[in-house]
């Protein structure tokens, strides 16, 4: 069994064959085999956007995806939802010495599958080994470079309107709850596959389908609830959500009910949510319906004129409940 | 999981809101025991939903928030020992002790795992020969049995190096002591569904017995406490004194005869100590002579030092629905999830937690 060992990451000659062996087989394309210091791009005709993230998940491979796939897939996602057509991707890795080297070669893998599939280019990247102990097997930084083609085109909260309307595209909670049940420690029993997913192509058909898209963001950290309050935070309108129309999956809500966890608070990496027009969301709801990642799309809210800047939530009988930024992190409860 | 759904049925919920409307004559005041209790009625909305004369209060019903300062100090002194591997259930971990919490002293790297069940903790004894691995027995009812039947397999598997820091608490010996305070007029009670389905019906007959209270014992999705809600009014109304089951579901009369089987076997009722209530007489649970060796105060020499509940923190009032979050001088602005003053601000389950997350005035 071959390992990441430190020389793997001293710049030497053990790090050059790692690089040629994984990273340029798997990455390969013209500005990444520049093989220089930096890679030059050509010129942008547009807007560019740019967004870094990086990738600490445990564990590194779960049910729906790897550490691979959601540094790749997260990243896209975001220049995505800023209304970007992702360009290039840069990784970094971080590496535990000792990681098995067909562990990191199907994390590559897997990252070089994402990356084609959403037709980006890989274009720089950086390996280090730390000591033992020093990171949890592997973490990964992704930046992703993006144009935006249409000059006109800026999505934010100040474009929000009242009357407005929310969609999402599907269930929630599915990331985080699939995380949390294959945690070793947490022994728990259950089959719940993350929406690790790539946004890109259903978030194109959206942006063609209507010209009244106020802001669109994926409810990745802290869930829906925490992303509406981010949005909503500097617009001076309210967002009230009905709970009869999000769609939380049986086996994702019981695992929730039993860790006293809020689905609208936990993880999706395969998920928009989108502020439009209310003379366009049935329009924007039918495209994104017939985009496999957007079948279960709803309507799930609307936008309301307070001057409160809040996030409501009309429950299933009628009684309201504000959902608040989340605060600190989730836990297991007691009974 | 079965038993959602069919419990969430908002047409249903409706008819017995009408009905509470209509029925609801008098100010009525409603007491709730279990934290899921208070976090369900919250997040399904239900206060909004009720006539403006039935109150809602929340009694000493989350295990993180009558648990007493001491024992998290105790916990932490307990955690900077080399030797040791702290366990705990998640939620304890942010309360605040004097000047520290568990999280805190985690990021320090001391050696505290989160687990959801003592089991788990026994198993790590088992990996780690070396350590004590000493569990946060906390809880009520529902966690007793299981570290009961933790510590009764340590016992038995002789595992030498697992221990127990004790502060399990039983239920209707508590609720007793709030009804009798003079400063709290409770009209009725909502039974803490997951302490019935172990213990049963029988333990809390005293209340309408010996107290004229009436109470309801119930489940967890908004139908079954909107049922209970119903029932109390209407008991209130009769002046008719019983303790209904409408968790049968889950509550048989007799209980969990196994599970009370395991918690008597290992445990004795004891005093406890409840943060803001004091010390109350039969409270509590300790462990009985052949398994006070997995008693952590019985290996560990620990000093503990009581300190006293922060300056201007309510924690008892509120904990005996005396009075609201909203009334403490610390509430919002000193202490809030962010820096928390009480475990009442922390917990999930907690009743500050609770007003400051819901914005409830």
């Amino acid at each position: 069994m071959e390992i990441i060992t430190l020389s793997h990451g001293s710049g030497g000659k053990t790090t050059h064959k790692l690089i040629e062996n994984l990273f340029y087989k798997n990455f390969k394309n013209d500005i990444l085999l520049q093989k220089n210091d930096s890679s030059i791009l050509q010129k942008m005709n547009g807007k560019v956007a740019v967004t870094t993230d990086s990738f600490v998940i445990k564990p590194i491979f779960f049910l729906g995806g790897d550490i691979g796939k959601l540094s790749i897939c997260g990243t896209i996602n975001d220049l995505a939802v800023s209304g970007a057509k992702p360009m290039y991707i840069t990784v970094g890795f971080i590496i535990e010495e000792g990681l098995e080297i067909g562990i990191l070669e199907k994390i590559v893998m897997s990252m070089a599958k994402m990356a084609k599939q959403a037709n980006v280019k890989v274009i720089a990247g950086d390996t280090k080994v730390v000591e033992k102990g020093s990171v949890d097997k592997i973490f990964i930084n992704t930046t992703g470079i993006g144009l935006i083609e249409d000059r006109q085109l800026y999505l934010c909260a100040n474009n929000i309107q009242e009357g407005d309307k929310v969609i999402i595209s599907g269930s929630l909670g599915d990331h985080g709850m699939c995380i949390m049940s294959q945690r070793e420690e947490l022994g728990l029993d259950a089959n719940i596959k993350s929406d690790c997913n790539l946004l890109n192509t259903l978030i194109k058909d959206i942006l063609n389908t209507s010209k009244n898209i106020r802001i669109m963001r994926d409810p990745t950290r802290g869930g829906l609830a925490t992303t509406l309050n981010e949005i909503i935070a500097h617009s001076n309108r309210s967002i009230v959500l009905n709970e009869k129309d999000i769609f939380i999956k049986e086996e994702v809500m019981s695992m929730c009910q039993m860790l006293g966890f809020d689905p609208l608070y936990v993880a999706n990496e395969g998920k928009v949510v989108v502020i439009v027009s209310k003379d366009d969301a049935n329009k924007v709801l039918d495209t994104m319906r017939g985009d496999p990642l957007g079948k279960n799309a709803t309507i799930i809210g609307e936008i309301i004129d307070d001057n409160k800047n809040r996030v409501y939530l009309k429950t299933d009988i009628g009684g309201t409940r504000i959902l608040n930024m989340h605060d600190g992190e989730l836990l297991p409860r007691i009974c | 999981m079965k038993y959602i759904k069919e419990f969430r049925d908002p047409k249903l919920a409706q008819k017995m809101l009408n009905d509470i409307w209509h029925n609801t004559k008098k100010d009525i005041t409603i007491m709730e025991v279990c934290g899921t209790h208070t976090m369900s009625i919250l997040k399904n909305g239900i206060r909004d939903l009720l006539p403006p004369n039935i109150n809602l209060i929340s009694g000493p019903g989350c295990p993180v928030c009558v648990t007493p300062q001491w024992y998290i100090d105790t916990a932490i002194a307990l955690s900077e020992r080399d030797n040791v591997i702290i366990t705990t259930f998640g939620d304890m971990i942010k309360v605040p002790g004097k000047s520290s919490s568990l999280k805190l002293e985690m990021a320090l790297g001391r050696d505290i795992r989160i687990v959801i069940s003592p089991l788990d903790a026994l198993e790590m004894a088992k990996q780690n020969p070396k350590k004590e691995v000493v569990f946060l027995g906390i809880g009520f009812e529902t966690t007793a049995p299981i570290i009961a039947l933790s510590i009764y397999k340590a016992k038995n598997e002789n595992i030498k190096n697992f221990s127990i820091l004790q502060s399990i608490k039983t239920m209707p010996n508590v609720m007793k002591e709030v009804v009798k305070d003079p400063q709290v007029n409770i009209d009725g009670f909502l039974c803490p569904g997951h302490v019935s389905a172990i213990i049963g019906v029988k333990p809390f007959e005293f209340l309408s017995e010996e107290l004229n209270t009436p109470a309801v014992i119930a489940g967890f999705e908004y139908c079954d406490i909107i049922a209970a809600i119903y029932y109390l009014v209407d008991m209130a109304n009769k002046e008719k004194y019983e303790v209904k089951n409408i968790y049968n579901r889950i509550v048989k009369y007799e209980g969990n005869e196994k599970a009370t089987a395991m918690m008597n076997k290992v445990f004795v009722l004891s005093n406890s100590e409840w943060r803001g209530l004091g010390n109350i007489k039969d409270t509590g649970f300790k462990m009985k002579e052949a398994y006070k060796n997995y008693d952590v105060k019985s290996k560990i020499d620990i000093k503990i030092i009581p300190s006293p509940i922060p300056k201007d923190c309510l924690c008892g009032e509120i904990l005996k629905g005396i009075k609201k979050p909203t009334q403490c001088k610390l509430f919002s602005k000193v202490c809030n999830p962010s820096n928390p003053i009480g475990a009442c601000m922390i917990s999930q389950e907690g009743t500050c937690g609770a007003y400051y997350k819901y914005k409830i005035r």
